[in-house]
């Protein structure tokens, strides 16, 4: 009999969570950028809503009070922001978070 | 034997039309001559978004060798953000040149002697009447302005032909501004 | 017309140009683009054809198989597990002796899941009754497209046109699109033997038994056997028949004369390296670095691989003393298929059995694993000597372990 061990190894095999394609944050063009002033848990301080955790198809925000967005993870998709009910995500462009976006010179 | 070709390789993210600038300069190539035209883009898993690139090589002779280009002559990058993640430069020979859409001017930028070339290829395109982030013919203009490998009328009416319905005159208007616009930097 | 395309849009040029009147397929990557681009063409009106959009892969092969049966040219094309899928129905339009003809993306083939290109797929299909042909460039794609339907029509038995997934079916390489005047003179409308009419009622593929039997009229009817018998007799003709076809191509549009094999540099090659598709032509760049080091080497591209033009093949081998045969599939617990189909045919072949070339099989390129020049350059020199012909049979190139 072969070693039970190695048997997850001799096939194609991947745990549940974010990573097992890389850092997919770098695919982003768009951020979702989340107000916790609008957000119903971060308003409410209480767990509550949740719709974003609930249609993330990464499984990258968890259930925190405001929810909390893994950017590493997150590729930018917007269907957060598409579905949050209050309105709390905006997606905002990923160049304006570079370091030195304000005051370069060109711009 | 080594056969002369030129390699080009593009980078740009998925949705952004890497492929097609590199479809159209093929095009313009070919009919400039190069009977030898392959352009073999490398494809991931990736969706729109991800960095992705695409090989084309150009030749005199039929290019036979379809796995991607490791040393390329040309180096074009639609995204400086890309520049971030991607080590672009990989490869490229000593004499070779980068070319890339960036608000920034080529002094800004350092790949160990290599010629660079720099268009801000996403506010001129928006200039010529494009919609935001349409860049992929206007990179054409900054490519031919800073290789001259084919005559940028002969770029233009294969940009419109790639083009027809939708925006083609916008999309030549945009090459032609990146083609006046382009700042060439480095040793030459 | 000389134009810059992808591999995809090639065949779909081939499949408009050979007026195909039926195309059903079910979308699958690498193949998709090709599919989706007849339905533009029939949408837009360019293209005289019925689109049946199907929810299976089984039942795109259905569809083109009742609509054969009806007499109209059919297409359908697929990849990888969609292939796979297709198997049993495979096996029935070869059985039904139908002259269908289906492009195979290739792809390699689940699990673990890849979408990348290898030769698995059609090469697990090489026993179905199916001729095989594979294309190394997008000239070989649509040319062999237009005389894959000429063919199946010929010899009524269907046409696998195989072309590399993603390096031929997503790159953009010159191409020449014939002309329809020409290509209509090539390939004239399909004039079936037989068509299924409403008025005139009939079965076709019904039971057999293991015997022969007295049909309605009292005439003797073929059992299952003699059938079959005769599928492979129509595989077998189809050798003479794609010479012909391969000639009067030439007559028409000036291209042609290798309709089974493509030798580059053989003819005095001391070690010659056979492959299918792409990698073939891939090839010839580091015979060329061989040629360039005083090394005698050759490769030979196999475009017809079922039926298996085994004395074509043997002769083309028999005076060089090494043959490397470069695969994208193997058997699992043997080799390469090609290999195994290579010695065959030299072991019948070659009279004198101290002259048989030795042979080395490299497994390579599964599931889109790169292959760089530099890897087939250092496999291939290795081999070119008589040590280098030594040792294991069948080695893996590019394993990282």
């Amino acid at each position: 009999m072969k070693d039970k061990k190695n048997y997850c190894k001799d096939i194609s095999f991947s745990e549940a969570g974010p990573g097992d394609a890389g850092k997919t944050g770098s695919w982003r063009i768009a951020r979702p950028v989340l107000d916790p002033q609008i957000c119903t848990p971060g308003k409410r301080n209480a767990p509550a809503c949740y719709i974003c955790w609930l249609y993330c198809p990464d499984g990258v925000i968890t259930r925190g009070i405001p929810p909390k967005i893994d950017y590493e993870y997150c590729k930018g998709c917007g269907i957060c922001a598409q579905e949050c009910p209050t309105k709390a995500i905006t997606m905002v462009d990923e160049s304006s978070f570079l370091e030195g976006a304000e005051e370069d010179p060109c711009k | 034997m080594e056969r002369e070709c030129i390699e080009i390789r593009w980078h740009g993210r998925g949705g952004q039309g890497a492929i097609t600038a590199a479809k159209i300069v093929a095009k313009a190539m070919f009919a400039a001559g190069y009977t030898g035209v392959a352009m073999i883009p490398t494809f991931g898993t990736e969706r729109r978004g991800a960095p992705v690139f695409t090989s084309l090589k150009v030749s005199k002779d039929k290019i036979f060798d379809l796995s991607p280009t490791t040393r390329p002559d040309i180096v074009v990058v639609l995204d400086y953000l890309l520049l971030e993640e991607v080590d672009v430069a990989s490869g490229l020979k000593k004499d070779g040149l980068i070319v890339i859409n960036s608000p920034r001017q080529p002094a800004n930028y350092s790949f160990n002697g290599r010629k660079i070339a720099v268009a801000d290829v996403t506010d001129l395109s928006v200039r010529a009447g494009l919609p935001a982030g349409v860049v992929n013919s206007g990179i054409i203009g900054a490519f031919a302005k800073a290789a001259h490998f084919v005559a940028m009328d002969g770029l233009t009416s294969a940009i419109e032909e790639e083009f027809s319905g939708r925006r083609p005159k916008e999309n030549a208007r945009a090459a032609l501004l990146c083609y006046e616009n382009t700042i060439i930097g480095g040793p030459r | 017309m000389q134009v810059i395309e992808s591999g995809n849009v090639a065949a779909a040029l081939g499949v408009k140009l050979a007026r195909a009147r039926v195309i059903a397929a079910y979308p699958i990557t690498p193949q998709t683009p090709l599919t989706e681009k007849l339905s533009e063409y029939i949408e837009s009106g360019e293209m005289d054809a019925e689109y049946i959009p199907v929810e299976s892969e089984h039942s795109a092969l259905a569809v083109c198989i009742a609509a054969a049966s009806t007499g109209a040219r059919a297409f359908t094309a697929t990849s990888a597990n969609g292939l796979l899928y297709m198997h049993e129905q495979i096996h029935w339009a070869a059985g039904a002796r139908l002259p269908l003809v289906m492009c195979v993306v290739n792809r390699g083939v689940g699990a673990p899941w890849t979408v990348w290109n290898d030769h698995q797929d059609s090469i697990s299909q090489r026993d179905t009754g199916w001729i095989q042909l594979y294309a190394n460039d997008h000239q070989q794609i649509i040319d062999t497209v237009l005389k894959a339907f000429l063919l199946a029509e010929e010899v009524m038995v269907p046409v696998m046109v195989c072309y590399d997934g993603y390096l031929l079916s997503h790159t953009y390489m010159p191409f020449d699109v014939p002309d329809s005047s020409l290509t209509d003179r090539f390939l004239p409308p399909y004039n079936p033997a037989y068509s299924l009419d409403p008025k005139r009622p009939a079965n076709l593929n019904t039971v057999t038994l293991p015997d022969v039997r007295p049909d309605i009229r009292g005439d003797m009817a073929h059992g299952y056997m003699e059938i079959r018998y005769l599928l492979h007799k129509s595989m077998l003709d189809a050798i003479p028949a794609l010479k012909k076809i391969d000639e009067r191509f030439a007559s028409v549009f000036g291209r042609g004369g290798a309709p089974f094999i493509e030798p580059y540099l053989c003819e005095d090659a001391e070690y010659v390296a056979v492959s299918l598709g792409s990698l073939s032509y891939h090839l010839r760049d580091v015979v060329d670095m061989l040629r360039g080091e005083g090394i005698k080497a050759g490769v030979m591209s196999v475009h017809l691989y079922r039926p298996f033009p085994a004395e074509i093949i043997a002769q083309a081998l028999s005076s060089c003393r090494g043959v490397i045969i470069f695969e994208k599939a193997l058997s699992y617990g043997y080799q390469g298929a090609l290999t195994s189909d290579i010695k065959s045919a030299l072991y019948r072949h070659t009279q004198d059995s101290s002259a048989r070339p030795s042979i080395v099989n490299y497994i390579l390129g599964l599931g889109g694993r790169e292959i760089a020049t530099h890897h087939l350059y250092e496999a291939f020199k290795s081999s070119c000597s008589p040590d280098g012909m030594k040792g294991e049979e069948t080695r893996w190139i590019g394993l990282k372990f």
